[in-house]
């Protein structure tokens, strides 16, 4: 088996430096060198990475890409696909890393098959299907690199979008912004919940001034809030109602039951302060001797 | 045999739920509760479950059926403590306890009872007026 790849394995063993040379000369031409995201020296360290260990796989390994010899090289590329994934190299830039191998490679057959043709066929045909093997895997390796930094990004989405603020000693309220689907509602509830156990509040805005659009799902999942909250004890206020939301739960027919819903923030607060006995007044202007009230003022910007 | 203690204080009945429930101990208390509230005309009961941690679909149905009863016997039930964890499971369930009182600890729950009591109360008054 490891006479496949012989022609290979032997320029690469005895033509390394200049290969290398070749090969840079090569990846500057064919992609421009993306100078402000990968310097030279960089990249020199890469290209001579792979080399040395493309070589180490192929003399132990023949030309087979799957076969466990390769598992260096293929770790080192997933590396470098992620890498360049991450600071912003496109696929194609990054496959041409290993394609752009194959003219330094080809040349060098050539020149050593000078006076076989069918050896220099052969030989090109097993060049050409390892690289092509191992260029479609840093694509993949891309591509996952890619999903992951998708994946990372939504996390934190996650954790940015529900934030659970106290507006008032035992008065929380949830500002709820964009699209309710059931993973987020499901982390929108245990925030929500948790918060309540922590602050001991008995009443929750929900304001979904934010939201987009309420279809049946999206009530349906506000309504599993209330209910959850209502069963610990504590009371939703729902608010920042949009006419055209209401319009559409209506032609939805989606019943809110008995949860209270107000037409903006300030109002779903001001049931709040009435019902933790509180109640806001004008300060007295300033200089003005005031007529003396018994109850303090308490004043709030909404 | 292991059971839930009720205990009498004044007028209310305490029931606090310390160990996690099974099926036996939840049908023993239903039991205990009922007999209690009879026996001793208590008009207020409050239940504790802030130790619980787990429910499954009969012991939620149990924790609505105790209420639902206490209910019927004329006593004011209030439902205290219930974790986020329970409170999502009972709503996924299907059981969002229609008409059971809840309270967010048990200084709330005496205060939900104390106020219906004394709203029981008035209005027996302008009843027998």
């Amino acid at each position: 088996m490891i006479t496949q790849g012989k022609g290979l394995s032997e320029i690469l063993r005895s033509d390394e430096k200049a290969l290398l040379a070749d090969w840079l000369v090569q990846q500057t031409a064919t992609v421009g060198m993306r100078s402000a995201l990968l310097t030279r020296g960089e990249l020199e360290e890469q290209s001579r990475r792979f080399l040395s260990s493309l070589r180490d796989a192929v003399e132990r390994g023949g030309v087979d890409a799957e076969s466990p010899a390769f598992a260096p090289i293929r770790q080192h590329l997933e590396e470098l696909s992620q890498d360049r994934a991450r600071l912003g190299y496109t696929p194609t830039e990054t496959a041409t890393f290993v394609f752009s191998l194959k003219q330094p490679i080809f040349a060098r057959l050539r020149e050593r098959y000078k006076n076989d043709p069918e050896a220099l066929a052969d030989a090109t045909w097993e060049a050409t299907q390892l690289l092509d093997r191992l260029g479609l895997f840093t694509n993949e390796a891309f591509q996952k690199g890619r999903d992951q930094l998708i994946i990372r990004q939504q996390e934190e989405m996650l954790e940015l979008s529900t934030p659970v603020i106290t507006l008032w000693e035992g008065v929380l309220a949830l500002p709820l912004i964009g699209t309710l689907d059931s993973a987020r509602t499901q982390i929108v509830m245990e925030n929500l919940l948790n918060r309540i156990v922590d602050t001991g509040a008995p009443l929750a805005i929900i304001d979904i001034t934010g939201v987009p659009t309420v279809d049946t799902v999206t009530a349906q999942h506000l309504l599993k809030t209330v209910a959850a909250a209502r069963l610990m004890g504590a009371d939703c206020i729902l608010s920042g109602i949009r006419p055209q939301i209401a319009q559409t739960i209506v032609h939805l027919g989606v019943d809110l039951g008995d949860v209270i819903t107000k037409a903006t923030l300030a109002d779903a607060f001001a049931v709040a302060l009435k019902r933790s006995g509180l109640s806001i007044q004008r300060a007295p202007a300033a200089g003005q001797t005031s007529s003396r009230k018994a109850r303090p003022a308490e004043t709030e910007d909404e | 045999m292991e059971r839930i203690p009720i205990l009498k204080m004044g007028e209310y009945l305490l029931v606090t739920i310390q160990v996690d429930m099974h099926d036996r101990l939840a049908l023993t208390l239903q039991d205990d509760l009922t007999e209690r509230i009879v026996s001793q005309r208590a008009h207020a009961v409050l239940i504790d479950i802030s130790a619980l941690e787990t429910v499954d679909s009969f012991i939620g149905r149990m924790i609505a059926n105790i209420a639902a009863m206490s209910s019927v016997l004329d006593a004011e039930t209030v439902v205290v403590g219930m974790r986020p964890a329970v409170a999502i499971t009972l709503v996924e369930l299907g059981l969002p306890l229609k008409g059971v009182r809840t309270a967010l600890n048990v200084e709330h729950g005496m205060a939900v009872l104390k106020s219906r009591l004394s709203e029981h109360e008035r209005s027996d008054d302008h009843a027998a007026r």
